[in-house]
């Protein structure tokens, strides 16, 4: 089955790691100016998610939102969870460690697109 | 890829001494971290440590609020002429320093100095001398309800007020907030970007015992240990923030909880619209419309209001763009000291590799690479600091790079055939912050403005940010109008007194 979101190995074995000091976490996708376009990893219920909010998935037993206005313009491409180098601003759990979680894209092929609208309809 | 030579170390602006660690500023003092910790900060020139910053905590921002409460009894009622002559010593301060501030901002941050020194430092003098003059001519209102009734309506200021800066513009975003609050009589707990937290540092050196203590205090560190506990603070009566949008919700979330005003200026997407009459003529004008199209490589890119989506007439596009190419690719770049450089460093190395994955992501979707679209490789001492082309991607407006904030030098590029799809483009985004519109006719420049869904509409002319001109978000990009007067009263309460003068009794007991 296609998933819209997919974590790397680095990514997972972070998100182990805070899960570890900081209980359950989930993960909101930001717009905006900034940090936006990062996902932000909270504790889970820090942020609340509302009727605007699609959920794409779960990562490593996370669940992963995102606004649902903004996921009309991302929905054709695949999110992959990773972790890069750096320090984000933002509330990100992760950032006093000097890493940031990342999102990469990949563009869906026309069928995964088919059997995506399939599995929302159904 | 091609690796560039940047300047002989001659040309390059002398690095000042930093001192090797940089407390906060609480109280008029400087104050060790309560943790005893101290984090890296990475010049983006070069990817190396500069100094250190401290890593402030709960503890930390709770004493820094404390001293602004017991500054704010006496501080929120001094006379404005009182706070208009600090502020105007707080000007003349950076005014004096400006070059020094120029390069350490632009160490801290990696944007070229000629920036710095043209653009960020002479806007902080002004912002500052712009508040302190607008307040002295102020006045409240009052009205004659009947002959014996009055209403007087005063402002007062709100109380103490948590700031959270980016780090686009370290010192100039720190002032858009720092001076309405304290010209409106507010004092100040202030948390810098963990990539830029040393500039604004150096500047209290300069200006700390301007103000009395804790009018203005500084606490550095991370937004999960340092941000949070100052965006949640129950002691805090106001929450003004720029950055992105779950930050932003998650701050409305925390002054929803203690129900206080906050202000939010989270990005935009904007659209830069040349109409076929730009064309009409190869002229100086013509000439000022390509430089607008390239103003997106301005501060790299790191703008909320960078001009990222241009949409140019098909009429024109091929004259046009074989311009605006011509002009990208003659874009200097190198190390952002050296005074010729026009194009410096990404803020940090995480925006550095989402830049890069932008491309990717724009490259996958099938946009058109027409110049740059690659990292920027340089020696000289260089090869580690995070430089990215500028680029321009043509495409079209559903296209995920058209759509989200690279926050980097990526213009993307498309067509309309009339003005009704030029408007339907522009407003084809989740955000509304800034737009510009280039055309020589005098009906387009009032209705084409009017039509857009955005804040500030530049008209043949972009990336101008005077104070007087308020500058704040529709749709998703926030709320809040700063660099203007209006500003104030977002740090202010309206206290109305309705007075009677009437000596009769209602009759009513």
């Amino acid at each position: 089955m296609t998933a819209r979101i997919i974590a790397t190995a680095e990514a997972i074995s972070l998100i182990n790691e805070l899960r570890h000091t900081n209980g359950p976490l989930m993960f909101h996708q930001s717009g905006g100016c900034c940090d936006g376009s990062q996902p932000m990893c909270f504790p889970e219920g820090e942020f609340k998610v509302g009727a605007s909010d699609v959920c794409l998935g779960e990562v490593a037993g996370c669940k992963f939102y995102m606004s649902a206005d903004q996921f009309n313009y991302w929905k054709h491409t695949q999110l992959i969870l990773d972790v890069i180098r750096g320090r984000g601003s933002s509330f990100s759990l992760e950032i006093p460690l000097g890493v940031r979680f990342h999102t990469r894209s990949r563009v869906f092929t026309d069928e995964e697109i088919a059997e995506l609208e399939g599995q929302s309809h159904s | 890829m091609s690796i560039a030579t940047s300047a002989a170390p001659s040309t390059l602006a002398a690095r000042p001494e930093f001192k090797p660690r940089y407390d906060h500023f609480i109280n008029g003092e400087w104050a060790p971290p309560s943790s005893g910790e101290y984090f890296d900060n990475i010049s983006p020139i070069d990817g190396k440590v500069f100094t250190q910053a401290a890593r402030g905590n709960a503890a930390d921002i709770d004493k820094a609020i404390d001293a602004a409460h017991a500054a704010f009894t006496s501080w929120g009622k001094t006379a404005a002429s009182y706070r208009s002559n600090l502020l105007l010593k707080i000007a003349q301060i950076v005014e004096d320093n400006l070059d020094y501030l120029a390069v350490v901002e632009t160490i801290d941050n990696g944007k070229p100095i000629r920036e710095t020194k043209a653009a960020d430092l002479p806007l902080v003098v002004d912002h500052f001398r712009y508040f302190a003059g607008v307040i002295r001519s102020e006045e409240g209102t009052i009205s004659e309800h009947d002959e014996t009734t009055v209403s007087i309506n005063l402002h007062e200021p709100i109380g103490v007020v948590g700031q959270i800066i980016p780090w686009n513009f370290p010192l100039l975003m720190a002032t858009w907030k720092i001076a309405p609050a304290l010209a409106a009589g507010c004092c100040v707990v202030v948390k810098p970007a963990e990539q830029t937290p040393t500039s604004i540092m150096v500047l209290m050196e300069l200006i700390g015992q301007v103000l009395p203590k804790g009018v203005l205090n500084i606490v550095t560190g991370f937004g999960v240990e340092a941000g949070k506990p100052l965006a949640s603070s129950p002691k805090v009566q106001k929450v003004a923030f720029t950055g992105e949008t779950t930050t932003g919700r998650l701050i409305m979330q925390y002054a929803s909880e203690n129900l206080i005003p906050v202000t939010m200026e989270l990005g935009g997407k904007s659209p830069n619209i040349f109409f076929e009459s730009v064309a009409d003529a190869d002229d100086d004008f013509f000439d000022k419309a390509v430089e607008g199209a390239v103003l997106f490589a301005l501060n790299q890119g790191e703008v909320c209001t960078c001009p990222s989506r241009i949409l140019v007439h098909e009429h024109i596009y091929d004259r046009f763009m074989e311009r605006v190419i011509q002009r990208t690719k003659a874009i200097k770049m190198g190390n952002p000291l050296d005074a010729t450089v026009m194009m410096g460093a990404q803020a940090s190395e995480d925006q550095y590799q989402k830049i890069l994955s932008y491309l990717d992501i724009g490259k996958q979707e099938g946009a058109e690479v027409l110049t740059g679209g690659e990292a920027f490789r340089q020696n000289s001492g260089l090869e580690n600091g995070y430089y990215v082309q500028p680029t321009l991607l043509k495409g079209n407006n559903k296209m995920r790079v058209f759509q989200e904030e690279i926050f980097g030098p990526v213009a993307c590029v498309t067509t309309f055939k009339t003005t009704e799809e030029a408007i339907a483009i522009a407003n084809d985004t989740l955000y509304g912050l800034g737009a510009g519109v280039w055309t020589r006719d005098a009906h387009e420049l009032y209705q084409v403005p009017r039509a857009i869904n955005a804040g500030r509409v530049w008209v043949n002319c972009y990336h101008a940010y005077p104070a007087h001109a308020p500058f704040g978000g529709y749709k998703k990009s926030g709320f809040g109008r700063e660099t203007h007067k209006m500003m104030l009263n977002h740090y202010r309460q309206t206290k109305n007194m309705l007075i009677s003068y009437g000596k009769q009794k209602l009759g009513f007991f």
